[in-house]
């Protein structure tokens, strides 16, 4: 029923053009090339010419591939049957199991009336006090892990996920390497998430531009399941490799880029993902968390820079542990408030000392003498690196913060630590 | 008749239109899907051709598709009913579209800004014969705390006569309220609403005079160290997490002005959310009335389209000119003006024109400077002053000060709040660098305490530089005290905890009366046996001086307080 073309007039990178009419813009469309088919966007319109960006990628094409617009933009099929089930970056089975069915979702659909989001409010507990106590994460937070690549993201990710308390878990991979989705999988499957959980996996191997419909393809599965009243987390890992792949098809299309290549919506881009985090009054919630690989280690890299600009807080994951400075949950003090009257003091007064324990170390490091306050602050580091910051620490937040107290104690007078004289006469530990 | 044309090619919210007849810049046009119809803003003309920027999603559009011209600039409804609303940036009201489409936001739907059916209170102020022309008061309406004024339109040209005024009584939105006739003869009716063309600036006043008097934040680095001016303008900028947001958070809640308007452009909705949810709870101390009703809110979040992000800014100055108009002091908070811009980088790139620094259009300083000086205290043609101070973050590509957009603001602004990455690791809030920031404003303290407060917290940071060359051993304990003293006053002057219910907000009387407490320390002469004696004796004062921080003013505590940090100086041998 719909027109098929049989001619490309014109190849480049992973973008062809075809002549044709009637076509609409993010209309998608089926092209068989000798090499096998794959699935085309419409990109731009000029005249009688349509650009498409080939997500399979157009290696190997031939002018005379066979192009079928479908007469509608991407849709993803919905139903309670994707729960266990495992996909490709563009939501083919990946598991052996039959094609989904149900109710068809366009994906990159309108955003959330601002009018009909509530204020976050439920703390997510993680038992990872960097969390939990310094930079705590709240349901429907969109929040980003910056590392560099080979630290453990992942884990660290999985983790979060076993220990929220959501109803569905939805995985979206980015040019994951199979070792990692395999990883995924099997801890889902050992704590018994799988069968609450949807994948939607994109692995190195495939085509680069097929990633760029995963977090579309999630978060739209993750709205249907939200709009049902269901709390949903969302992992994508790595958004760099979604910014890499748009940059990829920008430079094809000849954009003017903004920074190192990246296009100039980069952000506006990035924010149409991110943004889907909500908490929907009357109906559920979309948690997100996402891997953001940071090249050269540089956070003001356009992709980190740019995803900080936009995510509620992040998190820095460096030499295997969260760095307290840089990280940030932005929707901490919705919570951290009604948690125990204490928290935000010992947030405050521990990360302020920190600080000076880190300048402390940078004096030591020049062979300057270390003063009376200094010995106190380099056994206060010790300790905080040791008991709070390493992540093989995992305790709820009520004995985190008993443990900042005896840290606190352990090392200083009341008055040295910064925290309010009202808290201090309650909480401070009486010495044995 | 209006003209009409044919979409020839589409490039993300691009269209490029061919059209039979007239077009004119900026015009507002609409593309048609089936019975959608998609506004759109006339950006370019070339030939037969024009290139529109599309305020939606244009999935779905397709070569062939009607367009239809509008003749129209890119218009506000400006009348009564505009405060405690939350508009999207083409002055969509956001919980009416809710009520309509639900959850999401849909293209295509555009509603009307202010409710025709609500009644509003008229009074005359002018009777038959009287002469007046465009922005002059006709009459006014209660509109919550506020006498709105109902003006003469603005795009009225010349003198006109009143022919014909309402009685006092209850009138709707477009009931005609007075009949004017101009000096040609005709007569026009109006109502109580009218527009106008955002990108146009309202200058109906006799002059501008220059900004003098400050206009208080209730941060208490803002107003002792780089004040704001009613009528000023400022700027924030800082990298991501450095408190740009939270600033203007505090600042729309304390601010000492009658109306704030809070253009929310291409950042987070969440952010926004906080403000629209709990305005309505929080009572404004000056008033005793909640805080919504003298607040509009203009949000076009970074995941709604991105070229009504542009418009957004224009919409909110346009709405801060109305209410100036009736001689009173506004405030406009827009975060984030880099989004904007970026906006305007989209369509340049679009549109393929010449790309200067980091992509931007070579525009992009005329554009920033144009919109900050539609800030402005003016005298009215009745004798009333009206105000608009227009405060804008910028957030900065990685965090560098040294890009287009921070440094075409840093041109055309009043004030320079720059907030530092290492400050806000530091967990130091407010975290605008007291060493960077400047402001050619008048500020709430004595000048002379000023000078002293800025040449200890200079000279602190040096000898702070100092020790890292040659350590602690290598400082004498003289300027060890004076690090010690420029520490202080950040930790219990600069830094101010924005989730303490008193330390919250300063008053200008508190602020007066601390800050010169402070500078009696800052200048007593301290004796200390040696470094960790005067170390910990600061540790012990600024403890001391951050609880006296949290204590209402004028309390028992307060005085208790203030004499215990007393006691603390005598016994280092001071005296304050
Ligand atoms: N004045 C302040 N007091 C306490 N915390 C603050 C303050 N300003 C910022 N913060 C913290 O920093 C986070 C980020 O601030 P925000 O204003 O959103 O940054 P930006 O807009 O510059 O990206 C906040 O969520 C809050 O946790
Ligand atoms: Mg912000």
């Amino acid at each position: 029923m719909f027109k098929v073309y049989q001619r490309i007039d014109h190849i480049a990178g992973n973008v062809v053009h075809v002549k044709a009419s009637g076509v609409t813009y993010r209309e998608l469309a089926q092209i068989e090339s000798r090499r096998g088919e794959s699935l085309a966007q419409v990109i731009r319109l000029q005249g009688e010419e349509a650009a498409l960006q080939v997500f399979a990628g157009a290696r190997g094409f031939a002018t005379d591939a066979r192009t079928r617009f479908l007469g509608h933009p991407m849709q993803v099929p919905f139903s309670e049957a994707l729960l266990g089930r495992t996909f490709t970056g563009s939501a083919r089975p990946r598991d052996r199991g039959p094609l989904p069915s149900g109710q068809l979702t366009m994906i990159g659909g309108p955003s959330v009336n601002p009018a009909k989001r509530i204020i976050p409010r439920n703390m997510v507990r993680t038992g990872i006090p960097m969390i939990d106590v310094f930079n705590t994460l709240v349901e429907s937070q969109k929040l980003p892990i910056f590392a560099r690549a080979g630290e453990p993201y992942n884990p660290l990710l999985a983790r979060i996920a076993l220990q929220a308390e959501v109803d569905v878990i939805i995985l979206g991979g980015m040019g994951l390497k199979h070792d990692d989705y395999l990883f995924f999988r099997d801890t889902l499957e050992e704590s018994g998430a799988l069968a609450r959980s949807v994948l939607y996996i994109h692995t190195a191997a495939d085509p680069v531009v097929e990633c760029l419909l995963v977090p579309d393809i999630c978060l739209a599965v993750a709205e249907q399941f939200a709009l049902q009243n269901r709390r949903v987390l969302v992992l994508l890992t790595d958004m760099t490799n979604f910014a890499d792949a748009l940059k990829e098809i920008a430079v094809t299309m000849e954009q003017v880029p903004s920074t190192r290549g990246y296009p100039g919506d980069l952000y506006s881009q990035l924010a149409a993902r991110y943004e889907k985090a909500v908490d929907f009054d009357s109906a559920g919630s979309i948690t997100i968390l996402a891997a953001t690989t940071m090249p050269g280690d540089d956070v003001t890299h356009p992709v980190p820079d740019n995803t900080g600009y936009i995510t509620e807080g992040q998190f820095y994951l460096r030499n295997g542990r969260i760095e307290p400075f840089g990280s940030l949950s932005r929707l901490k003090q919705m919570v951290n408030g009604k948690t125990r009257e204490d928290h935000r003091g010992i947030m405050n007064g521990m990360i302020q000392l920190f600080a000076a324990y880190r300048e402390t170390l940078e004096k030591q490091s020049m062979g300057f003498r270390m003063s009376a306050w200094d010995n106190k602050l380099l056994r206060y580091g010790a300790r905080f690196e040791k008991e709070m910051m390493d992540l093989s620490v995992n305790i709820p937040l009520e004995a985190a913060l008993d443990l900042g107290w005896r840290i606190l104690a352990d090392c200083f007078e009341p008055a040295e630590t910064g925290i309010p004289g009202r808290l201090l006469d309650k909480f401070w530990p009486r010495k044995m | 008749m209006s003209t009409t044309g044919r979409i020839v090619g589409v490039n993300g919210n691009m269209i490029t239109a061919a059209f039979e007849g007239a077009v004119g810049q900026n015009e507002v046009a609409y593309a048609h899907i089936g019975e959608l119809r998609l506004m759109s803003e006339v950006v370019r003309i070339r030939g037969r051709y024009a290139d529109l920027q599309v305020f939606e999603d244009t999935t779905g559009l397709a070569v062939g598709n009607p367009v239809t011209f509008t003749g129209e600039l890119l218009s506000v409804e400006l009348g009564p009913g505009l405060l405690g609303q939350v508009f999207d940036g083409l002055q969509n009201p956001l919980p009416q579209l809710a009520a309509q489409c639900g959850f999401f936001l849909q293209r295509g739907v555009y509603l009307p800004a202010l409710s025709r059916e609500k009644v509003w209170e008229f009074t005359p102020r002018v009777k038959t014969g009287d002469r007046v022309t465009a922005g002059d008061t006709l009459g006014v309406v209660p509109e919550g705390i506020f006498e709105h004024a109902i003006m003469v339109p603005f795009r009225f040209h010349g003198s006109h006569t009143v022919v014909d005024i309402a009685p006092a009584g209850t009138r709707r939105l477009e009931d005609v309220v007075a009949r004017l006739r101009d000096e040609a003869g005709t007569e026009r009716d109006v109502t109580m609403v009218q527009r106008w063309p955002v990108k146009i600036p309202v200058e109906l006043f006799v002059e501008r005079l220059r900004p003098a008097e400050p206009l208080v934040t209730k941060v208490r680095i803002i107003d002792t160290l780089f004040p704001v001016a009613r009528g000023g303008t400022y700027c924030i900028p800082g990298p991501f997490g450095a408190g740009k947001t939270v600033l203007q958070q505090i600042t729309s809640r304390h601010a000492e002005v009658d109306i704030v308007i809070i253009a929310a452009c291409g950042e987070r909705a969440g952010e926004v959310v906080e403000t629209l949810r709990e305005f309505p709870h929080l009572t404004d101390p000056r008033t005793g009335r909640t805080l919504m009703e003298r607040t509009t809110i203009i949000c076009n979040t970074s995941s709604m389209p991105v070229a009504a992000r542009e418009a957004s800014v224009y919409t909110a100055v346009t709405l801060a000119e109305y209410y100036r108009q009736m001689g009173l002091h506004v405030l406009l908070l827009a975060d984030s003006t880099s989004r904007w811009a970026q906006a305007l980088r989209e369509t340049s790139g679009r549109l393929e024109e010449i790309p200067g620094e980091e992509a931007f259009p070579a525009y992009l300083e005329s554009v920033i400077a144009g919109f900050y000086e539609r800030a402005g205290l003016v005298r009215l043609r009745d004798g009333r002053l009206g105000s608009i101070t227009i405060g804008g973050t910028v957030s900065p590509a990685g965090g560098n000060f040294d890009e287009p957009v921070t440094q075409s603001t840093l041109k055309v602004v009043g004030a320079f709040h720059g907030l530092s990455r290492a400050r806000s690791d530091a967990r130091r809030y407010p975290a605008i660098d007291p060493l960077d920031s400047w402001s050619k404003y008048p500020s709430v303290v004595d000048p002379a305490d000023l000078a002293l407060a800025r040449d200890i917290l200079h000279r602190g940071a040096e000898v702070g530089q100092m020790m890292k060359v040659v350590g602690e051993e290598g400082t004498s304990l003289d300027d060890f005290v004076v690090h010690l003293k420029a520490e202080y006053l950040d930790a219990t002057y600069l830094q101010q905890d924005a989730y303490d219910a008193v330390d919250g907000a300063t008053s200008s009387e508190r602020q007066k009366a601390v800050f010169a407490f402070l500078a009696r320390i800052l200048r007593a002469p301290l004796r200390f046996a040696d470094k960790d004696a005067a170390r910990s004796f600061f540790q012990r004062l600024s403890q001391a001086t951050r609880d006296w921080n949290r204590m209402e003013m004028k309390s028992d505590s307060f005085r208790d307080q203030e004499a215990k940090i007393q006691a603390l100086i005598t016994e280092a041998g001071g005296h304050v």
